[in-house]
C-alpha cells in the first residue's frame, strides 16, 4: 500500500492523507495507490499541505506502518525524546519504529 | 565582543522585513514551495524530518549573556523548550512554525543575531577557536580576522551562488581547536621571523563523502591583503568549480583535480590582478574591529590557588578547565554531554544558567565549541567552585571534556531528513557503557565522533574513533573507523571492516578500547597507540 504524507504549510507538522483531510496520526492514513499524484497536486494547490509525497507501507496490527525506518521516525517523532512523540505512553513504540 | 554598527543593524533589520514579506506571500499562496524554498534557506529555515528547522548563526561561536538569554527565550516561546548546538558553533531549533519564523528573526535581530547564510551555496558562518582571546598559546586573538571575513562575506554578491557551500575557519595558534584543515579555507594567523602577523592559507579541506585535508597554499599573507587573498581563492573556485555534479562541487575536488600547485598558481595570478582593485577594506576597519576584542579588565590580583578538597569538584577542574593566558584565570568548559543525554542539546533553563554565569563570572562572554559544548572563556580560579556548583545543579556539571563520553553526534535520523541512521542513541549507549564500566578515566583523551550519513556533520572522519551510520536495505548499520584527528596532527580515519548493528557497534567500540589498554605504552593516547601499532591488532580483535 501507499500512504500520502507531507508537512503542514503553517506549522511544518508531519501530516498524513486520510481520504478527505490531513491528520498528524499515521494510523488515520489511507491507501492512495494509483491516486497519489492527483491528490498531492490538488492538496498542494489548496495549500493544505507542503511538498506531499507517497511512501510504501504495510498494515500492522490493523494500522498502516511505513516500510522505511525514516518514515516511521517521521511518523512518531525522535526516538530519543519519547516526551515529544505522539505516543509517549505506548511501551511498544520502540518496536514499532525500529 | 563585536557590536553591530548602523550598517550591520540596518542590513539585518532589512532582511527580517524582506523575509516577513516572503513568508506572508508563501502562506497566502502567492509563492510556490519551489519559489519559496531558496528564500527560506537563505534565512536558515530548513524543512526537516518533523518540522521546519531554524539554524541560527553564532559568528566564531561567540555569544553574550543577553544573546544566550534570547536563544533560551526562542526555545521556550517558539520551540519545545530546547535547542541543539551544532558542530559548526551554531544553534538549531527543531520544531519551528513557518508562521513564527519572521518573529523569531526579529527577536534575534534585537540582540544582533540572525540566520543569514546558514544554508545555501554561499560562505557560511565563519568558525574559530573557542578559546580565542583566552588561550595561553595563541599569537593573537583570531576573532577580529574572522569578523572582518564575516563582514566581507555577508551578502557578497559574487559569492552568493557558489558551486557549493563554503566554510572558513580562522585560528591563531599551533594547536588547532577548530578543525581548520578540514574546512574549504583554513586560515592560521601566524607571526613571521620579523615578528609581523600574517595569514597562512590552507585550501581544499573538508569532510563529507570525499574527506580531504587542506594543503597549505601560502605560508604568509600580509594582514592588509587578507581579504584580497581570500577573494582570489573564492574567485578561482567560483569560476572553475564544478556545477554539473553536486557531489564534486566542493572546492576540495577542484584543488584535488587541478593539483594544489596549479590551483595555487591560479590564485596567485588572480591575487596579483586584484591587488590594485580596491577589494581590501581600509586597514583602519580592521583596527576598528580589533578594538571590540580587547582584553577584559582582568583582576590582576586573582589568586592562583584552587581549593580541591571536594573530589568531585577537583575532577571537574582537572577535566573541564583549560589554561588561560592571564594568571589566576582559566577557561571553563560546560559539558553538554551528560551520560545518556543528547550531545549538544540544552534546555531553555540550562541556557539561562549558562548566560547568567557568563554575565557574573566571565565578562558576559560564552563560546560555543564545535564539539557541541559551551565555554566560559575568562573565569577566575577563585570562582570555579561557585560556577561548578551552579552547573551541577542544572545538569551541566559532567566532568568529561575530551573523554569517550564527550561524543560529537549529529542529529541523525531522529531529526535529519538526510540521515540514513540514528546517531544519538548510539552516542547514548556508548557513553552509558563506559560510565557503567568506569573506564572513561583510564582511557584518557579519546575523541569519538558519530555521523548519521555520509555528509559527516558528526565529523566521523576526524574521530580517534569514528562511526558512520548507513542504511543497509532499510536497516541501520554502523561502520567503525579509527585514527582520525581534526587537531594540528590532522589525519583521516580508516574503516576497520564490515559494519555492525546498533548494539554491535557499542561492543565494537569497547573491543577497540580494550586493544588500546593492552597495547598502550606510557602516556600514549588511543590515537598515538593506533598510529604506532596500526590497524592490524584492532581488526584482529574485532573480526578474528
Amino acid at each position: 500500500m501507499k500512504l500520502l504524507t507531507g508537512n503542514d504549510l503553517k506549522t511544518g507538522a508531519v501530516t498524513w492523507w486520510t481520504g478527505n483531510d490531513w491528520s498528524i496520526h499515521v494510523e488515520d492514513a489511507v491507501d492512495v495507490t494509483g491516486q497519489e499524484d492527483e491528490i498531492a497536486q490538488r492538496e498542494e494547490a489548496a495549500r493544505r499541505v507542503n511538498v506531499p509525497y507517497a511512501i510504501d507501507a504495510e498494515m500492522h496490527d490493523g494500522s498502516p506502518r511505513p516500510a522505511h525506518i525514516k518514515d516511521r521516525v517521521r511518523a512518531l517523532g525522535p526516538t530519543v525524546r519519547p516526551d515529544l512523540t505522539l505516543k509517549p505512553a505506548d511501551p511498544e513504540i520502540g518496536q514499532w519504529v525500529i | 565582543m563585536y557590536a553591530y554598527d548602523q550598517y550591520d543593524q540596518q542590513m539585518v533589520d532589512a532582511r527580517v522585513a524582506e523575509f516577513r514579506d516572503q513568508a506572508r506571500r508563501r502562506l497566502e499562496g502567492k509563492l510556490s514551495e519551489d519559489q519559496f524554498k531558496p528564500l527560506r534557506l537563505m534565512n536558515g529555515l530548513y524543512l526537516q524530518l518533523h518540522a521546519y528547522m531554524l539554524r541560527v548563526a553564532i559568528p566564531y561561536g561567540t555569544l553574550s549573556g543577553a544573546q544566550m538569554h534570547t536563544l533560551a527565550d526562542i526555545a521556550e516561546k517558539y520551540d519545545r523548550g530546547y535547542g541543539h548546538f551544532t558542530t559548526r558553533q551554531n544553534i538549531q531549533y527543531n520544531w519551528i512554525k513557518l508562521e513564527d519564523a519572521a518573529d523569531i528573526l526579529a527577536d534575534l535581530a534585537k540582540v544582533e543575531m540572525h540566520a543569514i547564510q546558514t544554508s545555501g551555496n554561499c560562505i557560511r558562518n565563519i568558525s574559530s577557536d573557542h578559546f580565542a582571546g583566552a588561550a595561553a598559546d595563541e599569537v593573537t586573538d583570531p576573532r577580529p580576522y574572522a569578523e572582518l571575513l564575516r563582514q566581507w562575506s555577508s551578502f557578497h554578491p559574487e559569492f552568493s551562488y557558489l558551486p557549493r557551500k563554503f566554510k572558513i575557519a580562522v585560528i591563531a595558534s599551533e594547536q588547532d581547536r577548530a578543525a581548520m584543515r578540514l574546512h574549504d579555507i583554513g586560515i592560521n594567523i601566524v607571526r613571521n621571523s620579523d615578528g609581523e602577523l600574517g595569514a597562512a592559507f590552507y585550501v581544499g579541506g573538508g569532510m563529507g563523502r570525499t574527506p580531504m585535508i587542506a594543503p597549505q597554499i601560502r605560508d604568509f599573507v600580509p594582514l592588509d591583503q587578507l581579504v584580497t587573498y581570500a577573494e582570489a581563492c573564492l574567485r578561482v573556485y567560483n569560476r572553475y568549480g564544478r556545477r554539473d555534479n553536486k557531489y564534486k562541487a566542493r572546492i576540495k575536488i577542484l584543488v584535488h583535480e587541478l593539483g594544489a600547485e596549479e590551483y595555487t598558481r591560479q590564485v596567485e595570478e588572480e591575487f596579483q590582478h586584484l591587488l590594485d582593485s580596491g577589494v581590501e577594506p581600509p586597514f583602519a576597519e580592521l583596527e576598528r574591529i580589533r578594538t571590540f576584542f580587547a582584553d577584559p579588565a582582568y583582576d590582576e590580583a586573582a589568586p592562583d590557588d584552587i581549593d580541591r578538597s571536594d573530589p568531585d569538584f577537583a575532577l571537574w577542574v582537572d577535566r573541564n578547565t583549560v589554561a588561560h593566558k592571564q594568571d589566576g584565570y582559566v577557561s571553563a568548559v560546560i559539558s553538554l554531554k551528560p551520560v545518556g543525554g543528547i550531545p549538544g542539546d540544552a534546555t531553555a533553563e540550562q541556557m539561562r544558567v549558562m548566560a547568567d554565569l557568563a554575565t557574573r563570572y566571565s565578562f558576559d562572554e560564552l563560546r560555543v565549541m564545535h564539539t557541541q559544548n559551551v565555554v566560559l572563556p575568562h573565569v577566575r580560579k577563585a570562582d570555579l567552585n561557585a560556577i561548578w556548583t551552579a552547573l551541577d545543579e542544572a545538569g551541566l556539571g559532567s566532568p568529561n571534556l575530551d573523554t569517550i563520553e564527550d561524543i560529537i553526534a549529529c542529529p541523525g535520523l531522529d531529526y535529519c531528513s538526510l540521515a540514513n541512521a540514528r546517531s544519538i542513541p548510539v552516542a547514548q549507549k556508548i557513553a552509558q557503557r563506559f560510565a557503567e564500566t568506569k573506564k572513561t578515566a583510564t582511557l584518557g583523551q579519546l575523541k569519538l565522533k558519530i555521523s548519521g550519513c555520509i555528509n559527516a556533520c558528526g565529523h566521523h572522519h576526524a574521530g580517534h574513533i569514528g562511526i558512520l551510520g548507513v542504511d543497509r536495505k532499510g536497516v541501520e548499520n554502523y561502520q567503525l573507523s579509527l585514527g582520525g584527528s581534526e587537531a594540528e596532527d590532522v589525519s583521516l580515519a580508516k574503516i576497520t571492516g564490515p559494519g555492525f548493528d546498533e548494539d554491535g557497534i557499542v561492543d565494537a567500540v569497547e573491543t577497540v578500547t580494550s586493544v588500546y589498554e593492552r597495547e598502550r605504552e606510557g602516556e600514549e593516547r588511543f590515537l598515538d597507540t593506533y598510529r604506532r601499532i596500526g590497524m592490524g591488532p584492532f581488526k584482529e580483535a574485532l573480526y578474528g
